[in-house]
């Protein structure tokens, strides 16, 4: 088991292994330092970002909203987590000169061809989709995901479950069968 | 330190460790659902074990008090599947979405942008879904392990082994 890989990446069983020690001090310093156990997870950022937004042209509205009221738009402890990973993988990648401008995706493109709108128009439906199902689920892949799975949570082995499961089969569908 | 500090400087350190780890790329994650390459599987799993067992120390010492999410059954069932077809669509989940950005893929922006939307559908849809997907059947916050009625930590070795026993195999077969 090499602890570098082809791309000049580290093992993921070795970053892997660092997130799961990052948990366990997040988990510690969260309790500490602001009182309240917060676990790893990103998606409710994307509500908060949303009413922002919105409360932006529509105050009142997003006032009222019950669901916005619920999960309150505000800047919190995991809104500027997921604004520390933009950050945290910019000078990852720049310290080992792999950030690239990348428009399309390789593989998308390789399938789908290089054209930006058309990967644009599925990237944002598959968005929409994605998110709809991660609010309703109440967790994605890090909160359901790692955060569920690290306290054995029954939800986050069902979801997921059917986050990849789901996934391999429309991922199936669409990179295998249309390939031409 | 205040709580928005402490969250930038874990997201940093996390976003350093999903870009080192290359899970941020679509290749990557659309690898893992066509089952070619487990990479973003290798990382979870290994992020799990560790962290299962800080997680469950802290809890037992009665240092934290575990934070389980509902198993609300239409909501797991429902969302997730239609996070899974999002997912493999856009290759990217929320967090690795944003991280792929700084990482130069700029074409994770389409899908950050989906994501804003699909938020603000779903605050509006959020009476009717409560009502019906949501209202279905709720499972209560419960640990598998409270299911299963094991012991949590023997439970853990007990996932501990099947995990290295997915990453033995996944080394056999050069996923």
């Amino acid at each position: 088991m090499n602890s570098k890989t082809s791309d000049g990446g580290w093992s993921p069983y070795l970053a892997g292994a660092l997130v799961g020690v990052l948990a366990i001090l997040s988990v510690i310093a969260t309790t500490n330092i602001t009182g309240k156990t917060s676990f790893l997870g990103a998606s409710t950022t994307f509500v908060r970002a949303a009413g922002f937004l919105e409360s932006s042209v529509a105050t009142a509205h997003v006032d009222q909203n019950e669901y916005f009221k619920k999960e309150k738009v505000k800047i919190d402890w995991q809104f500027m987590l997921v604004l520390g990973v933009l950050i945290g993988a910019f000078f990852s990648s720049i310290s080992e000169k792999s950030f690239k401008l990348e428009a399309v995706p390789p593989t998308w493109a390789e399938r789908f061809g290089a054209n930006v709108p058309l990967r644009a128009f599925w990237a944002f439906a598959g968005g929409v989709v994605a998110m709809i199902g991660a609010r309703l689920a109440d967790g994605c892949p890090s909160g359901h995901g790692l955060s569920g799975l690290m306290q054995l949570s029954l939800s986050g082995f069902a979801a997921l479950a059917f986050f990849f499961g789901t996934g391999v089969l429309v991922a199936n569908f669409v990179y295998r069968r249309r390939a031409s | 330190m205040n709580e928005q500090t402490l969250g930038l400087l874990t997201g940093i350190a996390f976003g350093f460790l999903l870009q080192k780890g290359r899970v941020l790329r679509f290749d990557k994650q659309v690898g893992a659902m066509l089952l070619k390459d487990m990479t973003i599987l290798k990382f979870m799993l290994s992020a799990i074990i560790v962290g299962m067992i800080g997680i469950y120390f802290l809890n037992d010492i009665g240092f934290i008090e575990l934070k389980h999410k509902t198993m609300n059954v239409g909501a797991v069932v429902v969302g997730g599947a239609l996070f899974g077809v999002g997912w493999a669509v856009m290759g990217f989940c929320p967090g690795t979405s944003i991280g792929a950005i700084g990482e130069g893929r700029w074409h994770a922006i389409w899908a950050v942008l989906g994501m804003i939307t699909g938020a603000a559908i779903f605050a509006e849809l959020y009476p009717f879904f409560k009502q019906t997907v949501l209202a279905w059947l709720d499972g209560g916050k419960v640990s598998l392990a409270d299911v299963m009625g094991l012991n949590h930590w023997v439970l853990i070795v007990i996932l501990s082994v099947v995990y290295i026993g997915l990453f033995v195999f996944f080394e056999k077969k050069k996923l």
